[in-house]
């Protein structure tokens, strides 16, 4: 139970990360990214592939920043023109690209069979139990100061002037902001984040296949973002870890029922799941911790 | 006498018509310029031309002796040309001081890296901008309503905030898009006062209006455009006499 239990909180951690990526993005400079598998995807290969090449995990965690950078600004200069629901295809076309790759290129991710044996550090010094117990500790360290980085970003010229473009980028380019820059960068820091996350589930696993990357993980993260409060840092998170909690939740509800399979039983939670998401847009659509408007500092 | 913005053979069209057909005009830096035509004279489409909303078919802009011909519209805006909207337009989500200092320009701290470090330059410009915003807010007696979000204000307060959040951006001239559209009377005569006071700062203000009796108190020279380009310029009553501008706005007698 304890070990079911630092599982669930670290998936739950990494979810977050997840969650305070796609708030950035969605949130902050109002671009609808249904990619988020995908960047996730980048993340845990470039560390899977770089450390299953000998290289230390501080570098697999590096080299997977700077895939999802790369891929971000790919992604944002390639999209440039579009906007609202045409980016949302497109980007959710990027996943699937990415998932197809990593089912494909046997040479570099194994297809099918997946990437197995990816380094969990310190796991045969200190053994299993104390190594996940240690990693909630690391992951739970890492979501609170993606925290703090965002928020301070949030309330920061910065975020004023990425939500103005969220708006109206138009309107923005007349208040004489670079539109363009604002919405590199932000996509950027937004995808380095979801590869931070996709590397640090890498070396929790220690196996991935593509089908841990199947889009079901974008529409969790988009519910845990509406459920938090788009545009609020703190509301992705706590959204994130009750999107886990719930999902979690209705295993054992979904078990409680007589006369249910276990098949049957799998279909009843994605069912719960998206009538939750129906729940939360109707009864709190602005979400459990809404966007503020920031005072004036009076002087 | 200064020209701070001159316009030559500008040209525009939209889907084969052509909307703006050789436009030549000068705003004479310190002027309240009015621009005046009859509906579909091109008011309208020269202001988004000028603005950098569409690049110009055809033609030069000099900006205070400055090329910036098909410059975009944040370019324009360091360069010192600030535009309004004919139907007022807002961030709906951002609060009345959030419009006022997001035009603030030069703020180091809308650069990523500075916004993460927190640098000391960006902290103080932001007190800075901060100040002033309150002060503009003040000054357009907006102070009441400063944590409103632009939503929540009424049509006038919002054509207030479209005023207070040009000038934030230190301006040499405001493009103004029917300014006082659909705002009572008591407002339209305080919208007036404000712009002849920052006219008075120094700021060349270019409007565009169809209330004639505030354009022949306010505006001179008067520009009268029709068919796409400038049909005759001059101070209001001249302009009013002339038989040209007579047969744009009511038609030609047969």
């Amino acid at each position: 139970m304890l070990s079911y239990l630092l599982f669930t909180l670290t998936i739950g951690g990494i979810y977050a990360m997840l969650a305070l990526s796609l708030n950035l993005i969605w949130g902050g400079v109002g671009m609808v990214n249904l990619g988020l598998a995908g960047f996730f995807a980048v993340g845990a290969y470039a560390t899977a592939i770089v450390t299953g090449a000998g290289a230390p995990v501080i570098v697999g965690l590096g080299s997977a920043l700077l895939a999802g950078v790369i891929v971000g600004l790919l992604v944002t200069y390639g999209t440039l023109r579009l906007r609202g629901d045409y980016l949302a295809i497109v980007t959710l076309g990027l996943a699937e690209v990415i998932r197809l790759i990593a089912l494909n290129e046997r040479w570099l991710t194994h297809g099918a069979d997946g990437m197995s044996g990816i380094v969990a550090p310190l796991r045969s010094m200190v053994g299993s139990q104390a190594f996940n117990l240690g990693y909630l500790v690391f992951v739970s360290t890492v979501v609170i100061l993606l925290w703090l980085l965002l928020r301070r970003l949030d309330h920061s010229p910065f975020g004023r002037a990425i939500k103005a473009v969220r708006e109206d980028q138009e309107l923005a380019a007349f208040a004489g902001k670079p539109v363009l820059r604002l919405k590199l960068q932000t996509f950027a820091v937004s995808a380095a984040v979801a590869s931070l996350a996709g590397a640090l589930y890498s070396h929790f696993q220690s196996y991935i296949s593509p089908d841990h990357f199947q889009p079901l993980i974008t529409i969790y993260i988009f519910l845990a973002v509406s459920a938090g409060g788009v545009g609020r840092p703190a509301g992705a998170v706590i959204g994130a870890y009750a999107v886990v909690a719930f999902l979690e939740g209705t295993r054992f509800v979904a078990e409680l029922l007589p006369g249910v399979d276990p098949l049957q039983a799998a279909a009843l939670r994605e069912m719960l799941v998206g009538a939750a998401l129906l729940l939360v847009l109707h009864l709190r659509p602005q979400g459990l911790l809404p966007e503020r408007i920031q005072p004036a500092r009076k002087t | 006498m200064t020209l701070l913005l001159s316009v030559r053979g500008m040209t525009r069209s939209f889907y084969g018509v052509q909307v703006l057909t050789g436009v030549d005009l000068d705003i004479v830096e310190g002027s309240i310029t009015g621009l005046i035509g009859p509906n579909g004279a091109g008011k309208s489409t020269l202001f988004n031309v000028l603005s950098g909303l569409y690049p110009p078919d055809g033609g030069r802009v000099l900006l205070a002796g400055r090329d910036v011909t098909g410059a975009r519209p944040a370019q324009l805006v360091k360069a010192g040309m600030v535009r309004s909207f004919q139907l007022a337009r807002g961030f709906p989500k951002l609060s009345v001081f959030q419009h006022l200092i997001l035009y603030g320009q030069a703020q180091p701290g809308e650069g990523l890296w500075a916004a993460i470090t927190g640098s000391k330059v960006a902290r103080q410009r932001e007190e800075e901008l901060s100040e002033e915003a309150l002060a503009v807010a003040r000054r357009l007696r907006l102070d009441h309503v400063i944590d409103n979000p632009i939503t929540a204000l009424s049509g006038g307060q919002k054509k207030l905030v479209e005023i207070g959040r040009a000038l934030m951006a230190h301006p040499k001239l405001i493009l103004l898009d029917e300014p006082m559209a659909g705002v009572n009377p008591t407002l339209t005569e305080e919208i007036a006062a404000h712009l002849l006071a920052l006219n008075a700062d120094g700021i060349t203000i270019c409007l565009i209006e169809h209330d004639m009796a505030l354009i022949r108190r306010l505006c001179n020279p008067v520009i009268v455009m029709a068919e796409g380009r400038k049909l005759v310029e001059g101070g209001f009553d001249e302009v009013a006499e002339n038989r040209d501008v007579q047969e744009a706005y009511l038609g030609r007698r047969h």
